[in-house]
């Protein structure tokens, strides 16, 4: 069994920090800590971080930084972290249209948990998520919080375009679309918030370890 | 912008796109960074007209555009090897070339490799989209509204520093200096980060085995076919990140290497991550070219990497 948190090459300019492997929220909080630590005081030669679900990639510029140095510098922060707080994520609001031409596997949803469509969006719109991680295509949030009730696999055939914005279940996760793109998910409905404008000082609406919650319309 | 200072697309070639160094500090929102799958081969371009390592030139695929030069400048096309033409005069890769406002590049047979780089002095000056030139497909954005080049289009050039491009051209680009392409290269790698996924006969196949370029191969990575490398016990992973040169095996044991468009997230083990000065050869393979990967520590990877390192390496702001 590997001891965590471990930091492991990715070729010559980057590491990543694995704190398990699992989808779990407590080790997802270590991911955003570091993350927030590293972000709030960079270390020289530190280029960019991606936080996933139980690990941290950190790019960094060897010509700045060394491998060793930066596996010292990244060890220290892992100290110092063990002995501090993370702040809470910003909490965003996200209305969205639930069934219909919105949420075109919201029935199949309820059929699957055997529950009405209004219990499902009512389950669904309870917790506060935390976004675990964008990945997939640009601006994509995997949230963590879904209830198992809630649990559906994905779709046998992918969608060749899923609309932005909408909000889909796979297996036990809940996410939201940011751009059209092809996608499996099982689509509940959708926002008109705008997820993505590249025109915007902050173009992407969502960041990882930020808390969302779901308003029904 | 005076009219005359475009780049007029008559014929775009299979798949030719805007490309610089790279948008880099986006990838925490799933934005890969795009730009050249033969960086390489890009800046000895731009170096060649006189352009920054990072100005945004052509990326051309398979086969070559036609193109009219509105101005006066210095051109270069280095990497893959074409036939090549200036006006009627037929002009060497790998050289700073001379062309006379309203002149016609021409590309002909491709002699070898797959993708080229075209700089223009002053580079291409289109607007940036999360500040880069860098043309990623899937997302749609960045380039010319976020597209292959067509016939018809017009590219904005930047103004150009030199003053006499006559007098500047001729330089050719030293052999030494060019990467070794081959259509069975062996190309470095720093084992990890989910090396410990697969069993030490998986391992060794990995790195004793030659893997052959299936017609899967596009800027967002390259799909391989051989010896099937053996998983010690679990086929996939919970997703972590992605960076060009990652080496995934998914359940199958037929790896696949990420290029310049890859998504930012995968849930496939990593076995390797290919050394950053070698995914330009890895570019330049043709499907049914034979690839082989040869272990190295993150220091002499590091080594590796130092002639030209840096270039695109700046992350954006955000």
């Amino acid at each position: 069994m590997p001891v965590y948190p471990r930091i492991l090459p990715v070729g010559e300019a980057a590491f990543t920090v694995e704190f398990g492997d699992a989808v779990d929220e407590a080790l997802n909080r270590q991911v955003h800590a570091l993350d927030v630590a590293l972000r709030a005081c960079p270390v020289p030669g530190l280029v960019e971080t991606v936080p996933t679900y139980r690990s941290l990639l950190v790019m960094y510029d060897p010509r700045v930084r060394a491998a060793d140095a930066m596996r010292t510098a990244l060890t220290d922060a892992l100290n110092v972290l063990a002995t501090t707080e993370l702040p809470a994520g910003r909490l965003v609001e996200i209305p969205v249209r639930y069934g219909g031409e919105a949420g075109p596997d919201l029935a199949d949803v309820a059929t699957h948990c055997g529950m009405t469509e209004a219990a499902v969006i009512e389950l669904h719109a309870q917790p506060v998520y935390t976004v675990a991680m964008l990945g997939f295509a640009p601006g994509f949030a995997y949230l963590l919080g879904l209830p198992e009730a809630l649990a559906t696999p994905r779709l046998a055939t992918p969608r060749l375009r899923v609309p932005p914005g909408s909000v889909g279940i796979a297996g036990a996760q809940t996410g939201v679309y940011a751009l059209a793109t092809p996608g499996g998910w099982r689509i509940v409905g959708r926002t008109d918030l705008v997820l993505f404008d590249p025109g915007r000082a902050e173009p992407f609406t969502l960041h990882a370890g930020d808390r969302v919650r779901f308003v029904p319309l | 912008m005076s009219n005359s200072a475009v780049l007029d697309v008559l014929d775009p070639g299979l798949l030719t796109t805007v490309q610089d160094a790279g948008r880099r500090g986006w990838a925490r929102y799933g934005v890969p960074p795009s730009g050249p799958l033969d960086e390489a081969a890009f800046a000895a371009a731009n170096e060649l007209v006189g352009n920054p390592p990072d100005a945004a030139a052509l990326e051309i695929t398979f086969t070559g555009p036609t193109l009219r030069v509105g101005r006066e400048c210095l051109i270069a096309v280095c990497g893959a090897d074409f036939a090549l033409w200036v006006g009627a005069l037929p002009v060497p890769t790998w050289h700073a070339l001379y062309v006379r406002a309203g002149q016609i590049v021409t590309f002909g047979a491709r002699r070898n490799g797959a993708r080229a780089y075209l700089a223009v002095s002053g580079g291409i000056a289109l607007p940036p989209f999360l500040g880069s030139q860098a043309t990623y497909l899937p997302g749609g954005f960045g380039g010319l509204d976020g597209r292959a080049l067509r016939a018809g289009d017009r590219l904005p050039l930047g103004p150009a520093a030199m003053r006499n491009p006559a007098q500047a051209a001729g330089r050719v680009w030293p052999v030494e200096r060019r990467p070794p392409y081959t259509p069975q290269p062996t190309v470095r790698v720093v084992l990890g980060p989910q090396d410990d996924y697969f069993t030490p006969e998986g391992l060794a196949t990995f790195l004793n085995s030659a893997y052959q370029l299936t017609p899967e191969a596009d800027r967002m990575g390259v799909r391989l076919q051989g010896s099937p490398i053996a998983h010690r016990g679990p086929t996939g992973i919970v997703s972590d990140g992605v960076v060009a040169g990652s080496v995934q095996v998914p359940p199958d044991g037929q790896p696949i290497v990420m290029l310049a468009d890859h998504q930012t997230t995968g849930g496939y083990p990593k076995i390797a991550t290919v050394v950053r000065a070698d995914l330009p050869l890895l570019a330049q393979c043709l499907p049914g070219d034979w690839v082989s990967f040869a272990a190295v520590t993150v220091a002499e990877a590091q080594r590796a990497c130092e002639p030209w390192r840096g270039v695109g390496i700046t992350p954006s702001p955000g």
